[in-house]
């Protein structure tokens, strides 16, 4: 094999396997293409409803993402950073949406944010404020459930940064919030930018704690997985059309993402 | 969800028993031969209970046999059906299911064997105030519903969204509900947990809830009640044993069993 193009001799082991993993993961996406009612595609995209499921999907996911960005980034800090007294307790802590059926996460946010939740009853009383079946509702359950990605990879960005950096800038004179601000964010951007597109993509496609927490209304919370899989009880075509137009939405964002924000540091040497 | 881990906990098992059950033995076809194997029964969620026990009176009269169910949603179940699921037995909570398997040559004519309908049911403690009219007879959901009340019903997609849908519709308060859920575990969960003030569930659902929950019948019940139809499916892989656990259904016995868990006649 020429040397010319490098990492083109892939050796067998890794080859066969990873050959497999591409057919394990894109093959159930070719039977969606191969199975989907092209024609209808057109007037399903036209219908207002799809509209409103799918305008509601993009705008709570973002909303979910700048959420988790606001509050996931310093929580990561925390966890790579600080020296704080039980910091692998809070880690195992925050991660436990992960692990969550999402179901059971809907009903946990119902606990604290619910009309009787211990926080909810008090919001409902004091504001007359009451979050279930809201748009908010919505942002909150997507949030819940996709932060913990974004926290987990900017942790492991900012334990794979180089502290000396940091270091430098504390024996120049700069206080913490300041190399955090000038030196820590820049360095581990990448990472911050992975994570939110997976926080994202996510929060996209989050259901179970959406339809648990904030219920299922059209145009205030269906969200597209959620006209999804409505539409699969009594109309599977249907169903397939609408996974085909959220599976090319979300594709098209991420590839415009990656070209604007990731696009060059991808390439080596480019 | 909710008290509601418990109600979670009986589809994980359907689904458990459901993947343990495709390898389906034939029954020898002799004419006066027990009816052995394995069937497999589709049926909807909302016959979890009586059917379990009709499977085990069916198993406890015929040794050799091995009655496994899948519960779920109605019309995920046709969908199924439709995908080549190796069932024997297609029991639905609606006509219109029933009929996507029929018109689809899957089955032959459907016999109905039951029928269910909606009432309002409220948690106890009644965050709405959904007090009972003062009128004779059966009073109007009308007379019940509002909009400012929090309302959760099943979406249209299922059985008891289309009943509920009906309802709503004759007394013009289509718009009154907040959620549309997906199945009506779903909307009883709500209404248990306290987040809606009321919700629109069967009947024999709300029997399973009795110890948490208030119900009002109300009169456009009656004509917007969904029949359930049972047939046994072509391609069953064991048709002797399907047409014992139907003829036990349609029995006497079976349906003394379906009436004590509050169903309907058909």
């Amino acid at each position: 094999m020429s040397r010319t193009r490098e990492g083109a001799g892939v050796p067998l082991p890794l080859l066969l396997p990873a050959a497999l993993g591409t057919a394990f993961l894109v093959l159930p996406m070719v039977g969606l293409l191969v199975r989907a009612p092209w024609s209808d595609i057109g007037p399903a995209l036209a219908a207002p409803e799809v509209g409103q499921a799918l305008r509601l999907s993009l705008v709570c996911a973002t909303l979910a993402t700048l959420l988790s960005l606001v509050l996931g980034v310093p929580l990561a800090w925390v966890l790579a950073r600080s020296r704080i007294r039980g910091r692998s307790a809070l880690r195992a802590l925050v991660t436990v949406p992960l692990v969550l059926p999402p179901v059971v996460g809907g009903v946990a946010l119902f606990t604290v944010l619910g009309r009787n939740g211990f926080i909810g009853s008090w919001l409902n009383e004091a504001f007359g404020i009451t979050i279930p079946f809201t748009t908010t509702a919505v942002v909150i359950a997507e949030t819940f459930v996709a932060m913990p990605f974004l926290v987990i990879s900017v942790e492991g960005a900012l334990r794979a940064a180089d502290t000396r950096f940091e270091d430098v800038a504390a024996t120049l004179g700069a206080g913490r919030w300041t190399t955090f601000r000038r030196i820590t964010l820049p360095l581990v951007a990448p990472g911050i930018a992975a994570g939110a597109v997976l926080c994202w993509a996510r929060a996209l496609g989050e259901f179970g704690a959406t339809i648990t927490f904030a219920g299922n209304y059209p145009g205030t919370t269906q969200t597209m997985p959620l006209a999804v899989y409505l539409a699969l009880q009594d109309d599977p075509e249907a169903a397939i059309v609408l996974s085909l137009v959220l599976l090319a939405v979300s594709l098209a964002t991420l590839l415009l993402l990656r070209d604007r924000w990731l696009g060059r540091s991808g390439a080596p040497g480019a | 969800m909710r008290a509601r881990l418990a109600l979670v906990a009986v589809p994980l098992l359907a689904l458990a028993a459901c993947t343990g059950s495709s390898a389906s033995t034939d029954a020898a076809p002799s004419a006066d031969a027990e009816p052995t194997g394995t069937v497999t029964v589709f049926a909807a969620a909302s016959l979890t209970d009586v059917f379990t026990e009709l499977g085990q009176q069916l198993e406890d009269q015929h040794p050799g046999l091995d009655v496994q169910f899948n519960f779920a949603g109605s019309s995920a179940l046709a969908a199924q059906i439709e995908q080549g699921a190796p069932a024997d037995i297609f029991a639905s909570a609606d006509e219109a299911p029933m009929t996507r398997v029929t018109e689809a040559g899957l089955a032959g004519d459907p016999e109905l064997f039951a029928s269910n309908r909606l009432v309002l049911a409220f948690p106890l403690d009644n965050p709405g105030d959904i007090r009972q009219p003062d009128t004779a007879g059966i009073p109007s959901l009308a007379q019940y519903l509002d909009h400012d009340l929090v309302l959760a019903v099943c979406a249209p997609e299922v059985p008891c969204g289309v009943a509920a849908a009906e309802v709503l519709e004759r007394v013009g308060l289509s718009d009154a509900p907040d959620t549309f859920e997906d199945d009506v575990r779903g909307v009883l969960t709500k209404v248990e947990l306290g987040e809606v003030d009321a919700g629109l569930v069967y009947w024999t659902d709300f029997q399973t809830a009795r110890d948490t929950l208030g119900a009002y019948t109300f009169r456009e019940a009656e004509a917007a009640r969904n029949r359930y139809p049972v047939a046994v499916l072509d391609d069953a892989p064991n048709p002797r044993a399907a047409q014992a656990f139907v003829d036990l259904l349609l029995s006497d016995e079976g349906q003394q069993v379906l009436s004590d868990a509050a169903f309907f006649e058909p």
